[in-house]
């Protein structure tokens, strides 16, 4: 266990002239993320009307259900210095397939488990390239990410299937929110998800050893980490979230189709990365990539509420997107500079 | 180190466990297709109709087409919004810059927040956007399908352009009178699942069964997603596979018009007969350097215009979308809503040399 370098504090920039609470805070990116989007709600309540409804919010949020719980093991992925571009194949395959079965007459019971199967399936096809293989993440789920969307297509064609049962349905629609609240059953099993992912990550063995090996992936195995059965696992979990995912969205729309949540993995990494997570791997926390999909969840919300066009809206996406990689460079490169100068006045050498 | 290695090996194998345990338990029965009876209420007010009542004032129309930038819809919506003005309501478009079939839905809610009196949509997917209109209709929001109907119990009043029967048989009647009745013909359409295209294409089908179009032979439907440059390549990649293509009929005013640029520019200008639903605007060049003969359409005008109307009688009481109640549409006359909630604007225009310079949309 000691083995495993605890690199969170390793990367963090070191020695800060003045390392009061508040500093340390204005320093991270996750706060900021967290601090904008209350922001996003102060500014939504206040000025939108219907923005604060019960309604709303519960479907704003249901609204990014699928990308929040793709989010999770992405997360994950990303701090272990992976990506996976295949998730939102993943989806419509499981979307398709379970469209296809039902059309066949299955029961939708046996329905879940065999989708579920299919993304650990998935999954481990991912795995197996990147660690077997030995292929970059990024080289093979684009392969893959091609190959699951074909199969999908196989599996339904170019047909949409409906009619799916009634009390499967009404588990996954915006209207049916837990008692007394605004969440809805997708948002509530997310956030409880979203839990058992901050504990792995920040309160595990398993979890140091994500950090460590996106930080130095040799190091990590030098340091006696199973590098590649814990990346395999990683490809694992993100094909049966994803396979899941689709499910789930099937269920919301009403409609099985090969085509559903086309584009979806951008909008996953976008989040992921807009919380802070450092795509070179190695950094993050599971709390900011939890605020960057809500913040962009809410956002979309708010802004389509006062009708600013969609490209508007992609635009200001983008910009929080390459805010969220440049400031905590610029962060970083600023905290160097000053810590240089301070070491270098004593004792001018040149 | 082991101690965690076992734990996470005790892990998986609980997963594993529990997964086909899962399968074990759940195979044996459940709900399928053939158990289950979809018992959805129908969601329509049980208000009656006052066909004397006059047309409310300051009504709100939101109109979702089904992508913002579609030139076409634009037309539409906009003669909507224009409509609204003449009775003393106010209209305006919101929508998703892609097709998708999911991407109409978070704009339904949004119009639900902005409490519009009636949502005017042509749906990408029939059933993705039903939920939220279902949720509208019980808010009391009317709801008024135009160009692509939804599933039936998820609006109140579908705005064909035209009878789908009509519009499918009469572009396969007109090519086959291009072409001699001889020669194979392909379609390219817009997305797989838009509704208004495949009814469309299910006609041209029945039509082609007729003895008359023995030697007419529909090799592929391919579909260019209502995109200019996928409709373009996709046009590229028909007449590579089949390079004796005599006929393409594009039911889409994207597709054709990416069609027809593809065809003026290659060898196959005059060879290949272009027919399908088009804008003049768009088809007007092409028309005129000989790539088409002719093409047609409703007037979009129109159809926005009846749709503003028939969703401003229903959101002030005039029609509940029962068949045979009539309402009045502006300059248009007298409308009947017909079986489903149909009601049909009228037979589409064919557009040529001859009559396209008289018109501007």
């Amino acid at each position: 266990m000691t083995t495993a370098p605890d690199t969170k504090t390793a990367s963090a920039p070191r020695a800060v002239t003045k390392p009061s609470l508040v500093r340390a805070l204005a320093l991270r990116w996750d706060t900021a993320v967290g601090v904008l989007l209350v922001a996003v709600l102060v500014v939504g309540l206040g000025t939108t009307e219907g923005f604060g409804s019960t309604e709303n919010l519960a479907f704003a949020f249901n609204d990014i259900a699928e990308v929040a719980l793709i989010a999770l093991p992405m997360t994950l992925l990303v701090v272990a210095g992976q990506v996976d571009l295949s998730v939102a194949s993943m989806l419509g395959l499981g979307s398709a397939l379970t469209g296809a079965l039902w059309e066949a007459g299955w029961a939708f019971e046996t329905i879940v488990p065999v989708v579920l199967l299919v993304g650990v399936a998935g999954g481990l096809l991912n795995g197996w390239l990147v660690t077997k293989v030995g292929l970059p993440s990024l080289a093979v789920t684009i392969g893959t990410l091609a190959l699951y969307r074909g199969l999908a297509s196989v599996a339904l064609g170019s047909d949409a299937v409906t009619d799916f049962p009634q009390v499967y349905a009404d588990w996954a629609v915006d209207t049916t929110t837990v008692p007394g609240t605004f969440l809805t059953y997708p948002v509530l099993l997310f956030v409880v998800l979203a839990a058992v992912t901050a504990v792995v990550l920040h309160a595990t063995g398993l979890g140091r050893s994500l950090f460590a090996i996106g930080a130095q992936e040799e190091a990590a195995y030098f340091a006696g980490i199973r590098v590649k059965r814990i990346k395999l696992l990683l490809f694992v979990v993100t094909g049966l979230f994803s396979a899941f995912a689709g499910v789930v969205f099937t269920l919301r729309y009403g409609s099985a189709r090969a085509d559903n949540g086309l584009g979806f993995e951008m909008l996953v990494i976008a989040s992921v990365l807009l919380g802070g997570i450092d795509f070179d791997g190695g950094k993050g926390t599971l709390f900011g990539a939890v605020a960057g999909v809500l913040l962009i969840g809410l956002l979309k919300n708010l802004l389509t509420l006062n009708d600013i066009a969609n490209e508007v809206q992609v635009i200001v996406t983008g910009l929080l997107l390459v805010a969220s990689v440049l400031t905590p460079r610029v962060v970083a490169a600023v905290v160097e500079r000053r810590h240089r100068r301070a070491a270098n006045t004593p004792a001018p050498q040149q | 180190m082991m101690l965690r290695n076992a734990a996470g090996r005790r892990a998986v194998a609980t997963a594993a466990t529990a997964v086909s345990l899962a399968l074990a338990l759940t195979a044996c029965s459940g709900t399928t297709k053939d158990s289950e009876d979809t018992g959805g209420a129908k969601a329509g007010s049980s208000a009656k109709a006052d066909p004397d009542a006059p047309l409310k004032k300051g009504l709100k129309l939101g109109f979702l087409p089904k992508q913002i930038n579609n030139p076409y819809e634009k037309i539409v919506d906009e003669a909507g919004i224009a409509a609204a003005k003449e009775y003393g309501g106010t209209g305006k478009e919101v929508g998703p810059s892609d097709a998708n079939a999911s991407s109409q839905v978070s704009y339904i809610n949004t119009l639900i927040q902005q409490r519009q009196d009636a949502i005017l949509i042509a749906a990408n997917d029939p059933n993705a956007v039903c939920g939220p209109l279902k949720q509208a209709m019980k808010k009391d929001i009317k709801v008024v399908a135009y160009d692509s109907d939804t599933a039936k119990d998820c609006r109140q009043l579908f705005i064909n352009q035209a009878s789908s029967e009509e519009i499918g048989r009469s572009l396969v009647q007109h090519l086959g009178e291009q072409i001699g009745y001889k020669g194979k013909v392909a379609i390219l359409s817009a997305t797989q699942n838009a509704t208004n295209q495949n009814t469309w294409i299910e006609y041209m089908k029945e039509e082609l069964k007729l003895p008359k179009y023995k030697d007419m032979k529909l090799v592929k439907v391919a579909y260019g997603d209502d995109a200019d440059q996928k409709s373009f390549q996709q046009t590229q990649g028909l007449m590579q596979a089949y390079p004796d293509l005599k006929g393409i009929i594009s039911p889409t005013t994207v597709g054709i018009a990416a069609a027809a640029r593809y065809l003026s520019d290659s060898s196959y200008k005059g060879k290949v007969v272009l027919n399908g639903l088009g804008t003049p605007n768009q088809m007007r060049k092409y028309v005129k350097d000989g790539t088409v003969e002719q093409f047609s359409l409703w007037n979009p005008e129109e159809l926005g215009y009846l749709g503003s109307y028939a969703a401003a009688a229903l959101a002030s009481g005039q029609i509940t979308g029962a068949e045979g109640e009539k309402f009045e549409a502006g300059k248009l006359g007298e409308y009947t809503v017909g079986k489903d909630g149909e009601v049909i604007l009228g037979e589409p225009t064919v557009f040529d040399s001859k009559n396209i310079d008289t018109f501007d949309f």
